[in-house]
């Protein structure tokens, strides 16, 4: 049954590209369902009307990079009854999390002409590094139709139906044809379902962009990528993008230095 | 050419007979669904002449590995199986079972699940593969939770068997008796005569609904040469399989070996991504999620092909009961091959080899097996 009241919805950004929360524009067929379910009472992205807190329903996009993040996430955590997580910098610390694996210092005396006006931390990092995270919904970016899966669910106050296996068991309903044992190494094996299986459709190997599934064998992947001819910058090279800082991944980059 | 109509036994087509058969399938309402070349395979997909099949084509088929290949002749059905199987059409991966919206009474309306309209006819059905159909109608056809629209989809499918002519590297039929010469559950099957420099189909007939259609297809009565050409073909690529399964008591082999070492040696290269069993043509395990929209309007409960290989697949209130790839591929092997029996009455597996070649990492499921058998007993190699 309709409540009078309906639940506030808060939309937060922090270190990303902005493109999970345009997912969320992106619904455009269910928008105005969306707004009449919701109300949107803070998405700065969508309209400058912004009211107060506290939220029922939070989703946070980005990652935590600066000291001012690192406080302003326990903030909103604070204000929100509940916390969803979207997209790859806010599950895993995003391509940012790049940094990890090097020296901020660096990078920031390299790129900014005066780097004194720079506050950074070492690091990128998940949102639940920081605070209770009730949620996460991987991808880069998000698929929008699971987006509205997740806030259909919070509504109706059951589980999403969100699969963590693998990208193959999305391949194969699809009908593809394996491009691995085609001859074209893939990280659909390891990968998180969500997209669809959209690389491998299109004949490409998978780029992991909804970062590791449930239970990955990331050592007999990577040997079976050096059997199809892979080097090992190679393997490092596809376990860094967008979800390099997520465990798994991780683990098996560093197994492949240079 | 004119069919002897005193002689049903055997038939012979040519290419234009195919061509023919193909089309009246076509006139007669069916859905024609057949072997076509896509994104480097031989993949099952609509059809609508011996033009869409994979003329000159063969495969090549190892663990973990798959290429097409040229052949040195122009045979229609000169592959192995690929990585299609008919539960895709008959068995669909995704299926909307019932949706349900709120009526201006404050009641529920559940509507019946979106039932197609396809009769399919089937070309270039082989033995390991009617088997698996077979496999398939005793757990979704028969019993008490029959399901009625699998049952409605294979009773109005029309069947064009071919006994192979190729084996390929990773098939094993001969193993598991589901081929390569079908014997039953057709209502065609062609045998492709190449040799001599004539390209003929031996036709025998396997049902009244297959003789029907023969009539109004162009065909010769066969020779006794062709009849012996064909059970040369059978015979030829039976001693071709590339792999083979002692099946002499492995219910009790395996069963009796659920603690052997070599689980934990697969549970190393299993990657749990499941290809193995979307693969299968008689893994049957699904799942169902229910939606509910944004309005709380509607609802709608979806089906969709699982496996054993997912944590939820075993969750239970408060985890997954095979958390550990080892209880995973145990699960898989010894259902397959061992607890089938008890349950079915028949081995799950056929023998078609897809699980092995559309395994990434190329695990052979006649290997693992062989592995227990060597060392039963559980002690495994020191």
């Amino acid at each position: 049954m309709p409540s009078l009241q309906r639940p506030r919805l808060a939309v937060w950004k922090f270190a990303s590209c902005d493109g999970c929360q345009l997912s969320i524009l992106d619904c455009e067929d269910e928008l105005l369902a969306l707004a009449g379910a919701v109300e949107i009472a803070n998405f700065p992205e969508a309209s400058s009307a912004i009211s107060e807190g506290p939220y029922d329903l939070s989703l946070v996009e980005g990652s935590i990079t600066t000291p001012h993040d690192a406080r302003r996430i326990q903030d909103v955590r604070e204000q929100s009854k509940f916390l969803v997580t979207i997209g790859a910098c806010a599950t895993a610390g995003g391509i940012q999390a790049l940094r990890n694996f090097a020296d901020v210092d660096e990078f920031v005396s390299t790129v900014y002409a005066s780097p004194r006006y720079i506050e950074t931390l070492a690091t990128s990092t998940p949102i639940s590094d920081h605070v209770a995270v009730d949620y996460e919904l991987h991808g880069c970016p998000i698929n929008k139709m699971q987006l509205l899966e997740v806030i259909s669910a919070y509504l109706a106050g059951r589980k999403p139906a969100i699969a963590a296996h693998s990208v193959c068991v999305e391949c194969k309903q699809r009908g593809n044809v394996c491009v691995m044992v085609q001859g074209t190494p893939c990280l659909g094996p390891v990968t998180h379902a969500g997209c669809g299986a959209l690389c491998p459709a299109y004949r490409r190997g998978c780029y992991g962009c909804y970062g590791p599934m449930e239970t990955p064998n990331m050592k007999s992947l990577a040997g079976e990528w050096q059997a199809l001819g892979a080097q090992p910058r190679d393997i490092q090279r596809a376990l860094r993008t967008f979800n390099a800082w997520a465990e798994p991944f991780r683990e098996e980059s560093e197994a492949h230095d240079d | 050419m004119q069919r002897d109509s005193a002689d049903t036994a055997g038939l012979v087509i040519d290419p234009l007979g195919l061509q023919a058969l193909i089309e009246r399938l076509a006139s007669m309402g069916f859905r024609v669904v057949g072997p076509a070349l896509r994104d480097d395979a031989v993949v099952y997909d609509d059809i609508t002449g011996i033009g869409d099949l994979p003329q000159g084509w063969t495969d090549r088929q190892e663990p973990g590995r798959y290429r097409l290949e040229r052949r040195q002749d122009d045979a229609l059905f000169g592959y192995a199986v690929g990585p299609h199987s008919w539960k895709k059409f008959l068995f669909p991966p995704v299926e909307t079972l019932w949706s349900a919206r709120w009526d201006d009474k404050g009641g529920m309306a559940i509507s019946p699940p979106e039932t197609s309209q396809d009769k399919f006819a089937f070309i270039g059905v082989r033995g390991c593969e009617l088997h698996a159909m077979a496999i398939q109608d005793r757990v979704l056809a028969e019993g008490d939770h029959a399901n009625a629209t699998y049952a409605a989809r294979r009773q109005e499918a029309f069947i064009v068997a071919v006994n192979c002519g190729q084996a390929g590297g990773t098939c094993f039929c001969v193993s598991m008796e589901t081929g390569p010469k079908v014997e039953s559950g057709f209502d065609l099957a062609l045998t492709e005569l190449l040799d001599g420099g004539e390209h003929r189909f031996l036709v025998e007939i396997g049902s009244d609904a297959g003789a029907q259609v023969m009539e109004e297809v162009p065909s010769a009565p066969a020779s006794a040469v062709q009849i012996e050409a064909a059970a040369a073909v059978v015979e030829r690529t039976a001693g071709q399989m590339g792999r083979s399964l002692d099946t002499n008591g492995i219910k009790e082999l395996l069963q009796g070996n659920l603690e052997h070492p070599r689980w934990d040696e697969v549970a190393e290269r299993c990657l749990t991504c499941a290809n193995c069993t979307m693969v299968c043509p008689t893994c049957f395990c699904t799942t169902v999620e229910d939606h509910s929209d944004l309005t709380n309007q509607s609802a709608e409960r979806v089906r969709k092909w699982d496996s054993c290989f997912t944590m939820d697949f075993s969750y239970v209130h408060g985890g997954s009961v095979r958390s550990s790839t080892r209880s995973r591929y145990r699960q898989w092997m010894t259902h397959k091959l061992a607890n089938w029996i008890d349950q079915f009455g028949t081995s799950g597996c056929v023998g078609c080899g897809r699980c092995v070649t559309w395994c990434p990492v190329g695990i052979d499921i006649t290997e693992e097996a062989a592995a227990i058998r060597a060392t039963p007993g559980g002690k495994g190699e020191a």
